[in-house]
């Protein structure tokens, strides 16, 4: 349980341990680095439980060694053999610290006794979201990947179509080009227009301007051609004719 | 080195000198011992999903034994008998 959360701590001090013993800090230009043939095969993942052992200080291996000869009680009367041993030759000393030290030992069982478990789930917990945090990562980078692919090898299968694309490209082109040739056709077909027609309205106004003018000069010419005598016997003629058609429309009636 | 102490059961009683001597007592063979040992013990009772306290228990009560090897010396005063 605790070993959980010192796992985390230890494991920068494994890897100082790990790293091999160069002096530190001098890089020597002269060593080749990866020059071993590389391993692929993928990392070993960690174990769920590690080697087994009974109370917390004494491995299983012990126990199973003693089993074929001792039986199940064999390691604990070896134990208490060699604690009365210890004690009565005095190889371990009875002091005042051993009272210290039971009541030390005894707080510590049972305090990992108590809050072990809530521990070590908080500390599996930590794990989990760290391994799902990394195991996100992988997953989503190997599918952006995907669809990377996925995407390259659709624009790949439109190369096929590349051929209608520029036939198409090619019928724009040509059909702006023949917009602005006819739009330009049409503007001088237009200018010229203007310019005939202008042609012809100066044209129409100079005969008028002749008409009127030669038509004024004659009348002006007329009337001074006419003397006096001839505007009163023009009169007289005028007067009779009346006369005479007053009295046709008269008998008419 | 390691398969040499792998064979410690295996070894007769009669062999045990000269499989004793055949070890690598220099200092890098020494070093890498230590550390094969450190290696070896970490990842057995250290290095799992759900390991207990008897990883970090178990250097504990080396380290006290060891520190109790260190200061019997000054603990010989103490002794509540003179002749065992």
């Amino acid at each position: 349980m605790l070993s959980r959360l010192c796992q985390r701590a230890l494991a920068p001090l494994a890897l100082r341990s790990l790293a091999p013993s160069l002096s530190a800090g001098t890089l020597q230009v002269s060593r080749q680095f990866h020059t071993g043939q590389q391993c692929l095969a993928p990392i070993t993942p960690l174990p769920e439980m590690g080697g087994k052992v009974r109370h917390g200080v004494i491995p299983e291996e012990f126990f199973e060694f003693l089993y074929p000869k001792t039986g199940v009680t064999g390691p604990y009367m070896f134990g208490t053999g060699l604690l009365l041993y210890l004690v009565s030759k005095e190889i371990y000393i009875i002091t005042h610290e051993l009272v210290s030290g039971i009541a030390i030992v005894s707080l510590i069982i049972y305090v990992v006794k108590k809050y072990g478990p809530t521990v070590a789930a908080f500390a599996d917990k930590l794990n989990e979201d760290y391994f799902a945090h990394a195991l996100a990562c992988k997953n989503s980078a190997i599918s952006s990947l995907e669809e990377a692919i996925e995407s390259e090898k659709k624009e790949q299968s439109r190369v096929e179509g590349r051929k209608y694309l520029f036939e198409a490209k090619r019928n724009n082109v040509a059909m702006v080009l023949e917009t602005n040739y006819r739009e330009r056709l049409l503007t001088v077909y237009n200018e010229v227009k203007k310019r005939l027609d202008y042609q012809v309205a100066l044209h129409h106004l100079k005969r008028r301007k002749e008409q009127d003018h030669m038509i004024n000069w004659i009348e002006k010419s007329v009337l001074q051609s006419i003397t006096p005598q001839q505007e009163k016997e023009s009169i007289a003629k005028c007067i009779s004719n009346l006369k005479v058609l007053s009295k046709n429309t008269q008998a008419a009636v | 080195m390691v398969s040499a102490v792998r064979r410690l059961l295996d070894v007769k009683l009669q062999e045990l000198p000269p499989w004793l001597a055949a070890w690598d007592y220099s200092p890098k063979g020494l070093l890498r011992a230590v550390h094969q040992a450190w290696r070896c013990y970490h990842n057995k009772y250290i290095n799992m999903k759900k390991g207990g306290v008897a990883g970090i228990s178990m250097v504990l009560a080396g380290g006290c034994v060891l520190g109790y090897i260190c200061s019997y010396e000054r603990l010989k005063h103490s002794r509540w008998r003179k002749y065992h």
